[in-house]
């Protein structure tokens, strides 16, 4: 099954080589094409305003504006850099096992009538510009409370451009991880891997917050954290059974092992916390589902429904200990933790992927193995995914930042500014007038 | 005339108030506080991590009285905010030099 949604994805994607989109186009499929437009408002739906509340209530009353305000700037950004020159990065016709060529740049070539697959490509290029949206928007909770606003444009766009569109061609657009085999439904190297490496290099060099480590750090309102948290989940829907770009079997199958895995993140985060502390904290219930959520996503296309249940109790135990030793062990201010929770839930999910794929484990088997593969050689080709996507990212992220430093001089705001806090900073305004 | 600071926990403020009004205390002026004494502070959780948050809330009750109103309202208060738990809270008392009714002008006992 995921082998067949992948050929198909590299068959559109080297037919376009060949001859104009219009020319190849199948008869178009309503419920499909029904399905994805649904999915991609699910999508935009997880961005504003899920992670933004999210987020926005797990910083200081100070800045609550200015993360609402990071997460919007991103989805205006990228959905203008999606039609100017990334939807032909990621997902153009070329030759190249590297990108995507420009030939599709201002969407050229696309017009009402154009096919992808059964589904118009308007709604395809729509959907796909979704993902784009929320991977820079994940980062925004490593440099939360003290980057200044014009570097962290600067960076999510060159981010954008010369990170994720990139990877999306390597894994979706027809590039080498794809072809090689990689297993990456919906994104644990192409938004999870990259967003979370993207986020620890960033935290690493624009160092922690003043007031690390201290109590006066704590989220100001998480109220608005659990709001966001939930809306996440449902949109996750559309992110991951959206990704069979198709209304069938293969997105209710992701659905539903999203759901299970999600529910299995959250009850275990709790658990641990109330083993260790003696109560189960609100946010470790909702960190757990997300981290169950992050998880599933490269696997939800190829895991069954125990299969389920096992990435999500790996992606709470995991990221849970990742998010205490990151932050009490190695004093790294990941702020929100985008890394120990969607980097480490990504990897954690794409190697898992390559096991649980396979229909010889009893009842917790999955769709089974492509043909050709052993679970070794799939195993092999998870990590070479995981690998070359966290390195590429974290090398770009490195420069892209000592760049931009540059160009604002320097990433951060003052120790006073810091003080007052971002909103007032950045913004001149604030979240709350109280 | 005295002024009366008594710093309690928050949720003893209404039986407080009820307890001056029963002896003749007719104003008291209540702000929400935070502040540590022997209670220290608590822990708070975020994601796998303890925090100790060192002030804790408390509320902080000033009576402007006469000085025969001192003893009665100062028992009334131990009797009403008192748990017998640490954190119950502290009583100040310090000389209050005037008092003035901006409506009237009334001044001293009169304007209590």
């Amino acid at each position: 099954m995921i082998r067949e949604l992948f050929n198909s994805k590299l068959i559109v994607s080297l037919a376009l080589l060949v001859v104009p989109s219009i020319s190849l186009a199948q008869d178009l499929n309503g419920a499909n094409t029904g399905w994805i437009l649904t999915s991609t408002a699910l999508v935009l739906f997880m961005t504003l305003p899920g992670l933004s509340l999210f987020y926005g209530g797990l910083v200081r009353t100070k800045n609550v504006l200015s993360v609402l305000m990071q997460c919007f700037a991103i989805a205006v950004s990228i959905s203008i850099l999606w039609l100017v020159v990334g939807y032909s990065i990621a997902f153009g016709p070329s030759d190249s096992a590297y990108w995507g060529g420009l030939s599709r740049m201002f969407f050229s070539g696309i017009d009402i009538n154009s096919m992808s697959g059964d589904i118009p490509e308007t709604v395809f290029a729509a959907f796909q510009m979704t993902f784009a949206i929320i991977t820079p928007a994940l980062i925004v909770g490593a440099f939360v409370e003290r980057i200044k606003f014009s570097s962290m444009l600067i960076f999510s766009i060159l981010w954008t451009l010369l990170v994720y569109f990139p990877v999306a061609n390597w894994v979706w657009g027809g590039g080498w991880l794809g072809s090689m085999g990689l297993i990456d439904f919906a994104g644990g190297t192409v938004v999870h891997v990259t967003a979370g490496v993207g986020a620890l290099v960033t935290a690493l060099v624009i160092g922690q917050r003043k007031e690390f480590g201290q109590s006066s750090t704590l989220p100001h309102n998480l109220t608005m954290s659990f709001t966001g948290a939930a809306m996440l989940w449902v949109g996750w829907f559309g992110f991951n059974a959206g990704s069979a770009l198709a209304a069938d079997g293969a997105a209710g199958m992701a659905l539903f092992v999203t759901h299970i895995s999600a529910a299995t993140g959250a009850l275990t985060w709790m658990v641990i916390e109330w083993i260790k502390f003696g109560k189960p904290s609100g946010l470790g219930a909702i960190t757990g589902m997300v981290a169950g959520l992050a998880t599933i996503t490269p696997a939800s296309g190829s895991v069954g429904p125990a299969g389920g249940l096992l990435v999500g109790l790996a992606g709470g135990v995991v990221c849970y200990y990742a998010t205490t030793y990151l932050k009490q062990n190695l004093k790294i201010d990941d702020s929100l933790d985008v890394f120990p929770v969607h980097g480490v839930g990504g990897i954690v999910g794409t190697f898992l992927a390559g096991i649980l794929v396979s229909n010889n484990l009893g009842v917790f088997s999955g769709n089974g193995l492509a043909e050709g593969m052993t679970m070794g050689s799939q195993v092999g080709v998870q990590v070479t995914g995981i690998l070359a996507t966290g390195i590429y990212t974290a090398i770009v992220t490195f420069i892209l930042l000592k760049i931009v430093a540059a160009l604002t001089s320097g990433i951060r705001i003052t120790d006073e500014q810091e003080q007052v806090g971002c909103d007032i900073t950045d913004h001149d305004e604030k979240g709350y007038s109280m | 005339m005295k002024l009366i600071t008594a710093i309690i926990k928050p949720f003893k403020a209404d039986e407080v108030r009820e307890a001056l009004s029963d002896v003749g205390v007719s104003g008291v002026t209540l702000s929400e506080v935070k502040g540590f004494g022997r209670q220290k502070g608590h822990t708070e959780l975020y994601r796998g991590a303890e925090y100790v948050i060192d002030f804790l809330p408390k509320s902080k009750m000033e009576i402007a009285v006469s000085d025969d109103m001192v003893d009665q309202a100062i028992e009334a208060i131990c009797k009403a905010a008192g748990t017998g738990q640490i954190g119950d809270g502290k009583i100040f008392v310090t000389n209050l030099e005037q008092t003035l009714r901006i409506r009237t002008g009334e001044t001293g006992d009169d304007a209590l």
